[in-house]
């Protein structure tokens, strides 16, 4: 088995996300190689070589791969996936745009949101938003594959590969790049924070989020929201934890006035240890929290800030 | 411009599915179907191009058994001018419905095809991106904003961390996402008019594609059950959990 993991790229850096990949590409097994492909990627090549478990780093460093714009990585993959039985990718915005390319381009189906590798060609994934799991098993000669990077912890450093330049240049007429708004924080990203600490329809309206500040900045935590607060205009939608936005898996996640729809526990009920904090006792949050606290939020999020 | 837009018939969103007692699939008889809700979202983008003048005509197209037919008459009632229905009771996997709307694309040469980028059901989201690789067209997935202008396509991105746009040559392949804009809901009146729209039935034999797939379903079942836990009294108690007792802090 021979496993090609295509990189994670933050602002040019290596993302967390693919040490969770390279976890994935572990339990199949095999030589695993790692893609970076970007502008200026020197540094994010140097940090995948040092991934424990990675055989060889592959560098295409060239302005067409520049914000990894799909139809130029698809090409790319295309030429390099020769010789691979796998191609893996985190099923990040990044990955779900570029690999379904791939499988087109080379006639084989595509695996979405891996959670499990039972053995090399039957792996485990949600259906369902995570209503259901589904095992699945691909005789495809290529498997291409975007893992849940929750499923999977991230391997550690240790790792010493090669680094190996790719020289492969594609076209790209079609696509190009205008811009890009980053939200600016200071917090780490929602789907690889430790604690995440959420707000729902109950905070009331955006300003009364800044209550979760404090507590997420002694925590190191992330913030996000249901997708209620999401729709009611309070926050912006990259904050939405649930089916239709992030899938976050952490140690601790704080729900607060959050009351628990199906669509909202798709996104969070993998975490470790869930806290709830509402103010209606018989709200569905507490049937998945392990610990639930029933009161007024604008009362308790201030006493929990100072006695953390 | 033509506009081609592709749904898809799926659970209802509001239905808590389950999963069949022998495990081989979700139980989807005497369901409520629906239309999935991100292809109502590329639905309502259609016909707002549309009403804005920058699309002439627009088409839904869709790949299932003939109930999907219902899906179809709900997209002409919300503004589409007329439907293809590709017929197959078949399961319908991401890369067969690329091929099939690939072909479709060949016969009806639309400036812009919309589909929502993931299905609630097999949530693949890859269908978009199969078919942009298979026509060779650029893609904007993902899409919070479609603003075409001249030849040129500018789609934001709704993408980890924030928004990305890209500026994309037409004809382009654009899946939606959530807060691309808000679907109407369909008329009485044009629920009667989209009757009488123009609806073609084709199969996939008719377009020379095959549907089989390598990849096969061997189980589903639910997931983990997580239990409830306690509720805490006070914040000091709620702490003190989390410091002993789960030590999380």
């Amino acid at each position: 088995m021979s496993i090609l993991v295509l990189a994670d790229l933050h602002e040019g850096q290596l993302a967390g996300a693919t040490a969770h990949v390279v976890a994935a590409a572990k339990a199949i097994g095999g030589d695993i190689d790692v893609l970076v492909a970007g502008e200026g990627v020197q540094a994010a090549a140097e940090a995948a070589a040092k991934l424990d478990g990675v055989s060889k780093v592959r560098v295409a460093d060239n302005a067409v791969y520049a914000h990894q714009l799909a139809e130029p990585m698809g090409a790319l993959l295309v030429e390099l996936a020769d010789g691979y039985t796998h191609v893996l990718a985190s099923a990040s915005t990044t990955g779900k745009n570029v690999l379904p390319r791939l499988a087109a381009l080379k006639d084989v189906s595509q695996l979405s949101d891996v959670l499990a590798v039972d053995s090399a060609d039957t792996f485990k994934r949600p259906i369902y938003a995570g209503n259901a799991i589904a095992t699945v098993k691909s005789d495809d000669a290529l498997k291409v594959i975007t893992v849940r990077t929750t499923g999977f912890d991230a391997v550690g450093d240790g790792g010493s590969a090669t680094i190996e330049a790719v020289d492969t240049v594609v076209d790209n007429a079609q696509s190009s790049f205008v811009k890009q708004e980053l939200a600016e924080s200071d917090r780490p990203e929602l789907g690889g924070a430790k604690v995440v600490i959420s707000g729902g329809r109950g905070m009331g309206n955006g300003e009364n989020f800044k209550l979760l500040d404090g507590i997420a900045d002694k925590l190191g935590a992330a913030i996000g929201a249901s997708r209620a607060a999401v729709d009611a205009g309070f926050v912006p939608n990259d904050m939405q934890v649930g089916q239709t936005g992030k899938i976050v898996a952490p140690e601790l996640y704080i729900a607060v006035g959050i009351s628990g729809a199906i669509q909202h526990l798709a996104g969070m009920k993998d975490s470790k240890v869930i806290v709830a904090i509402n103010k209606d006792d018989e709200a569905p949050i507490f049937q998945v929290a392990d610990y639930g606290l029933v009161g007024d939020l604008f009362e308790i999020l201030p006493e929990l800030e100072g006695k953390l | 411009m033509k506009v081609l837009v592709a749904v898809k018939r799926v659970i209802d969103y509001n239905v808590k599915i389950r999963v069949k007692a022998d495990h081989s699939d979700v139980d989807l008889t005497n369901v409520k179907m629906a239309m999935n809700p991100f292809c109502e979202i590329a639905v309502e983008e259609a016909v707002r191009l549309k009403e804005k003048g920058v699309a002439t005509e627009v088409v839904a197209v869709t790949v299932g058994p003939k109930a999907a037919q219902e899906q179809l008459r709900t997209a002409l009632a919300l503004g589409a001018d007329r439907a293809i229905h590709i017929e197959t009771d078949e399961r319908a996997e991401s890369l067969a419905v690329a091929k099939l709307l690939a072909k479709v694309v060949d016969e009806e040469q639309p400036g812009m095809v919309i589909l929502g980028k993931q299905a609630i059901d097999t949530d693949n989201n890859q269908t978009g991106q199969m078919l942009a690789a298979l026509t060779n067209l650029p893609q904007g997935t993902f899409a919070s904003e479609v603003a075409v202008d001249g030849d040129k396509v500018h789609v934001t991105r709704e993408i980890d961390g924030g928004l990305q746009t890209v500026a994309l040559t037409l004809p382009a392949i654009v899946t939606t996402d959530l807060r691309l804009n808000e679907p109407r809901y369909a008329k009485l009146p044009d629920i009667m008019k989209a009757k009488k729209k123009p609806m073609d039935v084709k199969t996939p034999a008719d377009l020379g594609v095959e549907m089989a797939s390598k990849v096969s379903l061997l189980k589903v079942e639910s997931p983990a059950e997580r239990k409830g836990g306690i509720k805490v009294a006070s914040v000091d108690e709620l702490i003190d959990k989390l410091k002993n007792e789960a030590k999380v802090l």
